[in-house]
């Protein structure tokens, strides 16, 4: 355990862009969390009489076209973004380490119909599978989760497939098989969790790619719909005023949004280092 | 074992993508008969009444079996029929294949932009590895991947159209005052060059730039990161030791030996760099008004207007199989051992 906590030591030391990016983490989920307590103003609140302001000391994100203060809707959208991010992320993860342990695990004809099912799903560019689900699902921000979980699932269980079929074989397994544990129990208890340091990375990375993906579904105007605060429906409804000189509207929930991918992907690297040095590339 | 011919490797990587598209197509019918909601409905539109609902149906051929239907389906695929559009009025078909160069043009000017740029930085964050150019680039690529392309867009329109004015209105692929030149291609800038029409190329290239560079830079993370670590693995390799004994220049040994042999897996990147272009390109026709199929899907969803929904995503992943397909084929012709392991 020492041993670990040296390491991470080291690898903070040597890498000062990872300590920054979890502490950015720390601060977007204390947003998520706070973020509709600590808003300056309501989110939806609309006046016509401050509308279209650009920042200042009162509005330090300025205001968007009816009057609604910029700062508030991007704090406040942080839990709705990750929100819908974690829940997707959780869900594949879940059902794509079942499916990958099953298929690693077992081989034959479970690895032959979950991989040919997976390579399905893979043979579509994954934005646009995701766009024609929410679209014949109906659009909802329930089916945006469904959706980037669904399009997130083939990366969890080939992961999980491939590296719990390097194992399957490996001495501990045959040793947990000669004590009598049964095949559920050996997947569960024995294989998954030596998966699992490598996982981490791949949710970290997947995080920033599911908001992206959200945050995009939602640009073209799928799933969150307005007046709820969203920062891709924020920069949706701002592009319409870039092009007049009103960059406050869009720039900001974007920015956030683009810090919180950012922040992911720089903390997925930084875990990989931490975990499996030899995997940086 | 005879080594097997090219056209014979050919022949096995296309009946290779046949499950592929096998798999498409069912998915793509499934997204539409077999989920929740009444299809003829969608069909029909949000404005029909029940009669025109219940013609679509039996049009569709909706009051049939599943089994009869997917059969109907890959009958009309057959017969290139995708349906009708109801805001255009014109079949998706048509409609397809008259946006699709504006999308394609976009995207290979995207790609090729990327790769431009991407190589050359991999190369040099490889040739001196933990350099602060390395941590430079890498932190690039970083924050190139977590762009979101739409807010990249916008951004770059702020500052190079409202604020600088160096480029036009990003208001599609030529501006009003010029005419489309006479279709060869598709591709505006091939065929105002096979025209002669130099103005119309300038034109055309001027519009084409922001959005390509936007979709270029969501595409720089994978391809710069898979080059310097191929070009590293390739560097610390055996053979470059013994080229760099023998007194080989260095130019030679980097680009000669270690590149081509560190193309491989970037040329495998690309299948996953297609996979995010295509989407990518979704969001980028919409910020820039551009003509494309991207944009085309999206005021169908604004619409409710399914056929043309399901002819794109049907459209894009048979795009994308081929693409895949050649990248295998590609990979064929750079390394001559590709397809004789197997």
């Amino acid at each position: 355990m020492t041993t670990t906590l040296k390491h991470t030591r080291y690898v903070i030391g040597e890498n000062l862009i990872t300590f920054a990016a979890f502490a950015l983490f720390l601060a977007l989920a204390l947003m998520a969390i706070l973020g509709p307590a600590i808003a300056p103003y309501s989110p939806l609140t609309t006046n016509s009489a401050i509308a279209l302001q650009s920042p200042s000391l009162a509005h330090w994100f300025g205001t968007d076209q009816l009057g609604r203060d910029v700062l508030s809707r991007v704090m406040v959208a942080t839990r709705l973004d990750l929100g819908i991010a974690v829940l997707a992320v959780a869900l594949s993860f879940v059902v794509g380490s079942f499916l990958g342990t099953c298929a690693g695990y077992f081989g034959g004809w479970t690895d032959r119909i979950i991989s040919r099912c997976i390579d399905t799903l893979m043979a579509f560019p994954l934005f646009v599978l995701a766009m024609g689900l929410v679209a014949a699902l109906g659009n909802s921000i329930e089916n945006i989760i469904y959706a980037t979980a669904m399009i997130n699932l083939p990366l969890y269980t080939r992961v999980i497939r491939s590296e719990v079929l390097v194992r399957r074989s490996a001495g501990f397994v045959e040793a947990a098989r000669l004590t009598g544990n049964g095949d559920w129990r050996i997947m569960a208890y024995h294989l998954f969790p030596n998966v699992l340091p490598v996982m981490m990375v791949h949710v970290s990375l997947n995080m920033g790619w599911a908001i992206l993906n959200a945050a995009g579904l939602s640009f073209i105007g799928l799933g969150v719909q307005p007046p709820t605060a969203e920062w891709g429906i924020m920069v949706a409804e701002g592009a319409t005023y870039i092009v007049s000189g009103e960059w406050w509207l869009a720039l900001f929930p974007g920015a956030v949004l683009m810090l919180a991918v950012f922040c992911f992907n720089l903390l997925g690297d930084g875990l990989r280092d931490l975990i499996d040095p030899r995997m940086r590339t | 074992m005879a080594k097997p011919s090219t056209s014979q490797i050919v022949t096995q990587r296309i009946l290779a993508a046949l499950p592929s598209v096998i798999g498409v197509v069912i998915v793509t019918f499934l997204l539409t008969r077999a989920l929740p909601g009444d299809p003829a409905a969608f069909f029909a539109g949000p404005a029909a009444t029940a009669a025109a609902i219940e013609e679509v149906r039996r049009n569709l051929g909706l009051d049939k079996s599943l089994l009869e239907q997917f059969f109907l389906y890959v009958g009309d695929l057959f017969r290139g029929d995708l349906g009708v559009s109801l805001i255009t009025g014109q079949t998706v078909v048509y409609d397809l294949m008259t946006r699709l160069p504006a999308s394609l043009e976009l995207t290979l000017a995207g790609l090729v932009l990327a790769i431009a740029l991407a190589v050359p930085l991999g190369v040099l964050a490889a040739t001196r590895p933990n350099s602060w150019i390395d941590h430079g680039i890498r932190l690039l690529a970083t924050a190139g991947v977590s762009l979101p392309t739409f807010f990249t867009g916008l951004f770059l329109i702020y500052l190079l159209y409202y604020r600088l004015g160096v480029v036009p209105a990003p208001l599609g692929r030529l501006n009003i005052l010029y005419s489309a030149p006479p279709q060869i291609t598709g591709f505006y800038l091939v065929d105002s060059l096979l025209s002669g029409n130099l103005g119309l190329f300038g034109a055309a290239a001027a519009q084409l730039f922001l959005p390509a560079v936007t979709l270029g830079l969501f595409a720089l993370a994978p391809l710069t990161r898979v080059t310097r670590a191929s070009m590293l693995g390739m560097l610390s390799s055996d053979f470059i030791r013994t080229a760099r004994a023998s007194g080989l220049p260095p130019r030679q040994v980097l680009f000669g030996y270690a590149f081509r042999n560190a193309l491989l897996p970037i040329v495998t990147t690309l299948g996953i760099v297609f996979s995010f272009l295509l989407g990518a390109n979704i969001l980028v026709e919409k910020v820039f008004a551009w003509p494309g199929i991207g944009s085309y899907a999206v005021e169908a969803l604004v619409a409710s207007d399914y056929a043309p929904i399901q002819g794109f995503i049907l459209t894009m992943a048979l795009l994308y199989v081929v693409l895949n397909l050649l990248i295998d084929l590609l990979y064929v012709v750079i390394d001559p051992r590709a397809g004789v392991e197997s």
